[in-house]
C-alpha cells in the first residue's frame, strides 16, 4: 500500500518542494516527464498490460488534456503518476517531477511531492470522507503536511470557498458531505485541491459524474482558476472536445498507448491518427441532421486485450494496410504533434470529419 | 419503537400466565396444591377475577413501581430477589463485554492491517471459537486453568472486589468465548473494506501519512459497523449469561432464572424475564444512538435498514 | 447435478464440513441402534472408570458406556435443531415473501413487527416456555423457532425484494400469472441458495442453543441420551479429575457445530455470488475484471 511509504519523521517541506519548483522559465525542464511508462496490472490472477509505453511532457503553468475511452488507460496513468496504483502493480519506465524520479521519493519527500501535485478524482460523493465535516476534508492537508495553524487554515479554506463559487462558505464547512449537493461537493474538492499550493493538477475527469448544466459551470471555475494560479494540469477525459477546448495540447489514448499528441487548435481539423478521426466523427454535431450516428465499428480494447504486435487499432480502422499489422507502429513526428499512425503522412488531410 | 417493544414483550411475559395448562392459579403455584386462604390471597393479589387486560394492567403498573410480586418457592419479594443477584449478572456481562470489546476489535484491526500469516491466523481461530458453545468452554476453561492449572476458583462469586474478579474471570471468557468471532470477523471485514473506499485514495493523494490515514479515515468509518455489532452481540449476552451463570454456580439473575423455570415458579420467572428484556430493549437503543452519533448520514431509529 | 456442483463450489473446507454433517445425520438415524453398549442403563460399579477394553471413551457418572450414549445422543442433538430450522426457515420465507410482494403498507407493518420481535433473545424464549409449559425439547425447539423467525425474515425479505424488482417478475404479472405462483414458482426457487445457506448456519445456532437448554435441564430430559445433557450431568467430573465424559460430548457439538458454520458460510458467498453475477450486464468476465482495475 502506497501510503505507508510516506512515513516518516518530521515533514520537511520546504526541501522537496524546492526541487520541486526550480525555476519556471521556458528553457528549464518541464514540470512533469512521463518516459516510456509500461504498467502490468493483476488482472483475474494474470499479470496483463495496461499500459505500454507511454510517454509525455508537462511543462509549467500548460494544460495537457489526456483523452480516451473506457480501457484506454488514461486514468492509470493519472493514478502512475501520483502513485496510487492498485496493489501489485509492475511500473517499467520513469515518472520524472522537476527532474526528480517519483518512483524514488519516500517519506517526507514522497508526502512534500504529494503536495504539490493534487489530484482530482471522478466521483466526489465516493472521493470524500462521509462523516468528517467539510472544514475537516479541506484543512486537512494544510494542517498535516504544511503546519498550517488550525484557524489560518480555516481562513484560507474560506477564501478558497469564495473563490470556486460557494457563499455562506462558514456554514458549508461546517456541514457534511451528503448535505451538499454533487456539483458543490466537486467544487470543494477542487478548492480543496488548490490550498496546499500545487504546482500540477492531474483532473481525472472531474465532470463525468454531474449533470450536464453543473458540469459547464464546474468546468469554468476549474479553467479560470488554473489560469489564475498558473498551474499546469494534466485533464484527463473522454470528451475530445472538451479537452480540446481548455487544453493547450491533447493527447490521445488508445488501447495503453499514445497514438496521437497534438496542439488542440489543430486537433479537430486537422487529426493525425485515423482513431482521432473517428472520434471526432462519432459525437453528433448538433448544427446538422443525420439518418445514423457514426460509431467506430468493434468495442475500445485494453492494452492486454489488443494484438500485441499490430497496431491496436487495426481490427477497427477504415484506412488499415498491411504495413500496420506488420507491427507496432512507433511515433511518428508531424507538423509539431506525434502520431502512432504508419500511414499518417500519406492520410494527412483525409481524415478530417464529414458529416455527410 | 423500542417503547413499543418493551410493551409488547412484557404483554407476552404476562400472558404467558394464561398459555400455561390449567388455570392460573396452578401456574402461579406451580401445581402445588394450597389452602384455600392461601387461595383467596393469591386471586386477591393477582386480581385474578377481573378481566384479562385490567389484569395485565395491575401487573405493569405494579412491575414500574417496583413491585413483581411473591416468589412461591423463597416465599420473598421478587423485587428484592432480583435486587441481590442483579450486580452479579451486570458485572459478568460487562467483565465479557470488555474482553470481547478489547480481544475482538483489536484481532480484527491487527488481522485487517497486516494481512497474510496473521490474518490467516485470526480467521482460522474464530471460526473455531464461534462454534464453540459457552457451557463447553466453561467445563474446558475449569479443566484447564482450574482444576489442572490452580489459576482460577472454579466455582462460587467470591466476596470482596478482586476475589470477585478472580471468581468471575473464567466466566467472563467463558461468555465472551464465542462472541469475540463475530467481533473479529466484523472488524476484519470493516477495517477491510473501508482501507479500499475511494476516499481514502483522496486522503493518499493528498500525502496524509498512513498512522494519520488510519486513524481518521479508515478506522473512524469502520467504527460504524463495529459498534452495531459489538453493541448487538453484547446485547445477546444477557440471555447466555444463564448458562454460564448456572455452569460456574454464580448467583446471578440468570441461573435464578433457570432455577424457577424448573420449579415452576411463575412470578420469578415473568419478573426476571421482564428486567433481562429491558435491559435487552436499552443496549439495542443505546446501540441505535451509537449509529447516529457515529455516522451523520443517519438519523435516529433508522438502523433497521 | 446442482447440488453437486454447488458442494464443489464451496472448495475443501467445505467439502469436509459436508462429510462431518453427513456422519453426523447417519448417526442421528441409526446411533441409538448401533450404539455396541447400553447408553441409558445405569452400572453404579464403573462409575468414572476410564476407557478400558472395548470402551473407548470410558464411562460417565452413571456408568455407562460414553461412546455409546454420544451415538444415542446423536438423534435429539441434531433432531431438535433440525425441527427449529424446519419451522424458522418455513416461517420466516412466508413471511418475508409476502412483505416483499405487497410491499406498502403491508410491509411496514410486519417490518415493524419483526423489529419487535427481536427483542426475545432465543434461549430466554425458551426458558420462558420450559416454565410454562414444563421443559421438554417440543417447546425449546418451538420457542427458538419463533425467536429465529425474525432473523431469517429480514435477510430473506431483502433478497425476496430485490427478486420482486427483475424484470421477468413484471413479464409474469403482465401474463396474468397470480402472486401466488410466482412467488412459488419463480421466486422462491431463485432464492434457494440464499435460503440453504442461511438454514445451515442457522443449524449450527440452534445446535448450540439446543444444547444449552439442555445443558440447563430445561430440554431434554436425563436420563435421555442427548449432547448438551451429557455435559451438564458429567460436569462434576471434570473438578474430580475425570473430564473424558464432558469433554467428548463437548467436542461433538463442537465438531458438527464448526462443520455447519464453514460450510454454511462458503454456501453463502456462492448465493451472494450468484446475485452479483445475475444483476451485472453480460459483459465477458476478464472485461468486467479489467474494468474494475481500470476504474479504481
Amino acid at each position: 500500500m502506497t501510503a505507508s511509504d510516506q512515513d516518516a519523521n518530521v515533514p520537511t517541506a520546504e526541501g522537496a518542494a524546492g526541487a520541486l519548483t526550480a525555476s519556471d522559465g521556458p528553457a528549464a525542464a518541464p514540470l512533469l516527464e512521463v518516459d516510456g511508462l509500461t504498467v502490468r496490472l493483476p488482472v483475474g490472477g494474470v499479470k496483463r498490460a495496461v499500459l505500454r509505453d507511454v510517454s509525455l511532457t508537462v511543462r509549467a503553468g500548460e494544460a495537457v488534456g489526456l483523452v480516451g475511452e473506457s480501457g484506454s488507460g488514461k486514468s492509470m496513468t493519472a493514478r502512475a503518476i501520483d502513485r496510487l496504483l492498485p496493489g501489485g502493480a509492475e511500473v517499467d519506465g520513469q515518472i520524472r517531477c522537476s527532474g526528480r524520479d517519483v518512483s524514488e521519493l519516500a517519506g517526507a519527500d514522497l508526502r512534500a511531492f504529494r503536495t504539490k501535485v493534487a489530484m482530482i478524482f471522478q466521483d466526489p460523493r465516493a472521493h470524500v470522507n462521509p462523516v468528517r465535516r467539510i472544514g475537516d476534508f479541506m484543512t486537512e492537508a494544510m494542517r498535516t503536511n504544511l503546519g498550517v495553524p488550525p484557524r489560518y487554515a480555516q481562513m484560507r479554506a474560506l477564501d478558497m470557498l469564495a473563490q470556486v463559487g460557494i457563499d455562506d462558505g462558514e456554514r458549508r464547512m461546517r456541514q457534511y458531505p451528503h448535505e451538499l449537493s454533487g456539483g458543490m461537493l466537486q467544487r470543494v474538492m477542487i478548492a480543496a485541491a488548490l490550498l496546499t499550493d500545487p504546482r500540477l493538477l492531474l483532473a481525472d475527469e472531474p465532470t463525468t459524474a454531474l449533470d450536464v448544466t453543473t458540469q459547464a459551470e464546474v468546468m469554468a471555475i476549474l479553467d479560470e482558476l488554473r489560469r489564475e494560479y498558473g498551474l499546469a494540469m494534466l485533464f484527463i477525459t473522454h470528451d475530445l472536445e472538451l479537452a480540446a477546448a481548455i487544453c493547450d495540447r491533447t493527447v490521445v489514448m488508445y488501447a495503453g498507448q499514445i497514438v496521437e499528441v497534438r496542439s488542440s487548435e489543430l486537433l479537430h481539423d486537422d487529426p493525425l491518427h485515423p482513431y482521432t478521426a473517428a472520434l471526432a466523427a462519432a459525437r453528433p454535431d448538433i448544427a446538422r441532421t443525420t439518418a445514423r450516428l457514426r460509431a467506430i465499428p468493434g468495442r475500445p480494447l485494453s492494452a492486454f486485450e489488443a494484438p500485441a504486435d499490430e497496431c491496436a487499432f487495426a481490427p477497427r480502422c477504415p484506412h488499415a494496410s498491411d504495413a500496420c499489422r506488420a507491427g507496432v507502429p512507433g511515433l511518428t513526428a508531424l507538423d509539431g504533434g506525434l502520431s502512432r499512425c504508419v500511414r499518417a503522412a500519406e492520410l494527412r488531410g483525409q481524415l478530417t470529419v464529414s458529416h455527410e | 419503537m423500542l417503547l413499543a417493544s418493551l410493551l409488547i414483550a412484557s404483554f407476552v411475559i404476562f400472558g404467558a400466565l394464561y398459555l400455561a395448562p390449567g388455570n392460573p392459579i396452578s401456574a402461579l403455584s406451580g401445581g402445588r396444591a394450597l389452602p384455600a386462604s392461601a387461595m383467596h390471597v393469591l386471586e386477591q393479589r393477582y386480581h385474578l377475577n377481573q378481566p384479562f387486560l385490567t389484569q395485565y394492567w395491575y401487573w405493569l403498573d405494579n412491575a414500574l413501581h417496583g413491585n413483581l410480586g411473591l416468589s412461591i418457592t423463597l416465599q420473598e419479594n421478587v423485587s428484592s430477589v432480583i435486587g441481590a443477584r442483579i450486580w452479579t449478572t451486570a458485572g459478568l456481562v460487562l467483565y465479557a463485554a470488555l474482553i470481547i470489546l478489547v480481544i475482538g476489535i483489536g484481532s480484527g484491526i491487527f488481522a485487517a492491517l497486516r494481512p497474510g500469516l496473521a490474518d490467516t491466523s485470526v480467521l482460522v481461530s474464530t471460526a473455531v471459537s464461534a462454534a464453540v458453545p459457552s457451557f463447553v468452554a466453561a467445563i474446558v476453561l475449569v479443566l484447564v486453568f482450574s482444576v489442572k492449572l490452580g489459576w482460577f476458583p472454579a466455582l462460587g462469586n467470591g466476596a470482596g472486589f478482586w476475589s470477585s474478579v478472580q471468581h468471575f474471570t473464567l466466566p467472563a471468557v467463558a461468555l465472551a468465548f464465542s462472541s469475540i468471532a463475530i467481533v473479529s470477523r466484523v472488524t476484519r471485514a470493516a477495517v477491510r473494506e473501508e482501507s479500499d473506499r475511494e476516499h481514502v485514495q483522496t486522503a493518499i493523494s493528498r500525502g496524509i501519512p498512513s498512522r494519520l490515514l488510519v486513524r481518521r479515515h479508515i478506522l473512524r468509518n469502520a467504527a460504524i459497523p463495529i459498534a452495531t455489532v459489538s453493541g448487538i452481540t453484547i446485547a445477546s449476552l444477557i440471555a447466555v449469561a444463564a448458562v454460564v451463570e448456572t455452569a460456574f454456580s454464580l448467583n446471578g439473575l440468570g441461573a435464578y432464572l433457570v432455577q424457577a423455570a424448573e420449579s415452576k415458579d411463575l412470578a420469578v420467572v415473568q419478573g426476571i424475564s421482564l428486567v433481562l428484556v429491558a435491559a435487552f430493549v436499552l443496549i439495542n437503543a443505546l446501540v441505535d444512538v451509537l449509529y447516529a452519533v457515529l455516522d451523520p448520514r443517519v438519523s435516529l431509529g433508522s438502523r433497521a435498514q | 447435478m446442482r447440488t453437486a456442483s454447488l458442494l464443489r463450489g464451496t472448495g475443501v473446507a467445505g467439502m469436509i464440513s459436508a462429510a462431518v454433517i453427513l456422519a453426523a445425520t447417519i448417526l442421528a438415524i441409526i446411533g441409538p441402534f448401533v450404539a455396541p453398549y447400553s447408553p441409558v442403563l445405569p452400572n453404579l460399579n464403573m462409575t468414572w472408570v476410564g476407557p478400558v477394553g472395548g470402551h473407548l471413551l470410558g464411562f460417565d457418572f452413571a456408568g455407562r458406556d460414553v461412546l455409546s450414549r454420544l451415538m444415542a445422543g446423536a438423534q435429539s442433538s441434531m433432531l431438535g435443531p433440525l425441527a427449529v430450522v424446519a419451522g424458522a426457515m418455513a416461517l420466516g420465507t412466508v413471511i418475508a415473501v409476502v412483505a416483499a410482494w405487497r410491499q406498502g403498507l403491508a410491509d411496514t407493518v410486519i417490518s415493524s413487527g419483526l423489529d419487535i420481535l427481536f427483542a426475545f433473545p432465543g434461549i430466554l424464549l425458551a426458558v420462558l416456555a420450559a416454565a410454562v409449559f414444563g421443559a421438554g425439547l417440543t417447546a425449546a425447539s418451538v420457542a427458538l423457532a419463533i425467536a429465529y423467525m425474525p432473523y431469517v425474515a429480514r435477510v430473506l425479505r431483502g433478497a425476496a425484494l430485490k427478486e420482486r424488482g427483475q424484470p421477468y417478475v413484471a413479464a409474469l404479472e403482465v401474463q396474468g400469472s397470480s402472486a401466488t405462483s410466482i412467488c412459488l414458482r419463480h421466486i422462491v426457487p431463485n432464492m434457494l441458495p440464499l435460503i440453504v445457506a442461511q438454514a445451515t448456519i442457522m443449524f449450527g445456532w440452534a445446535m448450540v442453543d439446543l444444547a444449552a437448554i439442555s445443558f440447563l435441564g430445561l430440554g431434554v430430559q436425563p436420563p435421555a441420551p442427548n449432547w448438551g445433557v451429557m455435559i451438564s450431568e458429567n460436569q462434576p467430573g471434570i473438578l474430580q479429575g475425570y473430564p473424558l465424559p464432558a469433554l467428548s460430548a463437548g467436542l461433538c457439538i463442537v465438531g458438527v457445530v464448526i462443520a455447519f458454520n464453514v460450510l454454511g458460510e462458503r454456501l453463502f458467498q456462492q448465493a451472494q455470488a450468484q446475485q452479483t453475477r445475475l444483476q451485472q450486464p453480460q459483459v465477458p468476465q476478464a472485461q468486467v475484471r479489467q474494468r474494475q482495475a481500470v476504474a479504481r
